[in-house]
């Protein structure tokens, strides 16, 4: 009970304390201003190269924007605590490191999926996307899955930040590599081999091929194993999250580098 | 980060996209622009995060109460921070050289060198525009999220301006990028790049005019709600 108070009410306070400053003069321009302006540059740059149909743009794109929460808001819902000289009080409470590790993750999840809804949204509005209904609903558990994994990603990420300095390089890194290595604009089979195989151990690439074949008509059951290929990702990723959390706590714990920004 | 890696990802997302598409513009098309890009990405968050830091570290109140006028100690920054982007022009062009084999052949290489520093002075100068809101609203910083992409978009530095609806023509006229990235172009691929570079010096001065009658007002104003040291 103790642990799920936590994962759920803790959560949502870490989220509120440590975005204390976030406003909707924030918020508005940069998570949901900003990114619709990366999904509609590269679905006119898709236009204009002709490579595949607008539709192919929009969904990677739509799904990929997700990750401005899920890697940014995950890094910062670890590492910020130690910008924030709160790292040592938190860690001292015997409170379940697992519950609290995962608990954080949530926010960053349910405002993925906003962005990335908002993206669809706006494919819809502005540019020639125009999705069956029935696609809806498989379309949103897709997108739950690649946002989950994503956000597992983001949690490594965050965890290194207990040691890095300079978090938000390996942020910005990640996002651009994303960016590139998806599939969210170009296609899979135009990279190279190795970047390939580099994409196929990345969140959300599952996920965006799976929603494009869902937005073009196949059911869920159709693009299952893909969806499961994402989970199996996420949850490689949010292991070695909790791990490398574990880790590295107990070695600035030993070394009193926990307040060390 | 910005100057370097997010261009050459960029870069790298439009060299695939150019080379198995059907457009029939060069790969030096795409490298340039991406660029050029780069350079705007710069200038767009060295210029707010100059007024930025100024403001978390205490010293944007000293700078404006100095006896020296505030634009006189922006300029240089801003310029700065465009002509720090030309390390995103050089690694573009370097990347597409060494992994997609793209020759830098000039057809004006004179006009070249006249066009490079005029774009970089023309984006510099929108960035001091930008950067003098900035002193009024502390939150305006954000709005560094929110104009990456659009100026990319509409200025054309990917995406020919005439695909874009009709009603941004008019709008990527009055941005220097759109000139920048105009005289870059029709100077290493072939064209006339001196009314672009003439318009892209021109649009500089412009901006530096309003923006040293905004820096008046928006000093002005910042003082009397008492909003410089705000954070």
């Amino acid at each position: 009970m103790t642990a799920l108070r936590i994962f759920f009410i803790g959560g949502r306070i870490s989220y509120r304390a440590l975005f204390n400053w976030i406003s909707p003069w924030h918020y508005i321009p940069t998570m949901l201003g900003g990114t619709l302006f990366v999904l509609i540059f590269f679905t006119y740059l898709g236009r204009f190269t002709d490579v595949e149909d607008e539709s192919f743009f929009v969904v990677g794109n739509a799904v990929y924007i997700s990750s401005i929460s899920c890697v940014y808001g995950s890094i910062m819902a670890i590492a910020n605590e130690r910008f924030f000289g709160t790292l040592s009080p938190l860690l001292a409470t015997p409170a379940n490191r697992l519950a609290l590790f995962a608990g954080r993750a949530l926010p960053y999840i349910g405002n993925g999926l906003l962005v990335s809804a908002f993206g669809f949204a706006m494919g819809w509005l502005l540019l020639d996307f125009d999705p069956p209904l029935s696609s809806l609903g498989p379309l949103a558990l897709v997108v739950t899955a690649g946002v989950v994994s994503c956000t597992a990603f983001g949690m490594l990420l965050g965890s290194i930040g207990l040691r890095a300095r300079d978090v938000f390089f390996i942020g910005n890194l990640a996002y651009y590599v994303l960016l590139l290595f998806t599939g969210a604009n170009v296609p899979l089979d135009v990279l190279p081999g190795w970047m390939q195989t580099v994409s196929s151990c990345l969140p959300l690439t599952h996920a965006i091929a799976a929603a494009r074949e869902v937005v073009a008509g196949a059911s869920f059951r159709s693009v299952a194993g893909l969806v499961g290929d994402e989970l199996l990702v996420g949850a490689c990723y949010a292991v070695a999250a909790y791990a490398l959390f574990r880790l590295l706590e107990a070695e600035a714990r030993r070394r009193a580098t926990l307040e060390r920004v | 980060m910005i100057g370097v890696i997010t261009p050459i990802v960029l870069a790298t997302i439009a060299f695939y996209l150019f080379q198995s598409g059907s457009q029939s513009e060069p790969l030096l098309y795409a490298a340039l622009g991406a660029g050029l890009m780069g350079i705007w990405s710069t200038t767009l968050f060295g210029s707010g995060g100059a007024i930025q830091w100024q403001r978390w570290q205490g010293t944007l109140e000293l700078l404006i109460t100095a006896p020296v006028p505030f634009i006189v100690v922006l300029v240089p920054l801003t310029l700065a921070t465009a002509a720090y982007g030309l390390v995103s022009l050089v690694s573009t062009l370097v990347w597409g050289r060494v992994l997609f084999g793209i020759e830098l052949d000039l057809v004006h290489p004179v006009l070249f060198a006249l066009a490079v520093p005029s774009a970089v002075i023309g984006l510099g100068l929108l960035g001091l525009l930008l950067a003098s809101t900035f002193v009024l609203y502390r939150n305006a910083n954000a709005l560094s999220n929110l104009l990456g992409e659009p100026v990319w978009l509409i200025t054309g530095m990917l995406v020919p301006i005439s695909l874009l609806p009709g009603w941004v023509t008019p709008l990527s006229w009055v941005l220097a990028p759109t000139w920048g990235v105009r005289a870059i172009r029709e100077s290493a691929l072939g064209g006339d790049p001196l009314p672009a570079i003439l318009m892209c010096l021109g649009l500089g001065l412009v901006y530096m005019l309003l923006a040293a009658l905004c820096l008046r007002h928006f000093e002005r104003l910042a003082r009397a709600r008492a909003t410089l040291a705000l954070t």
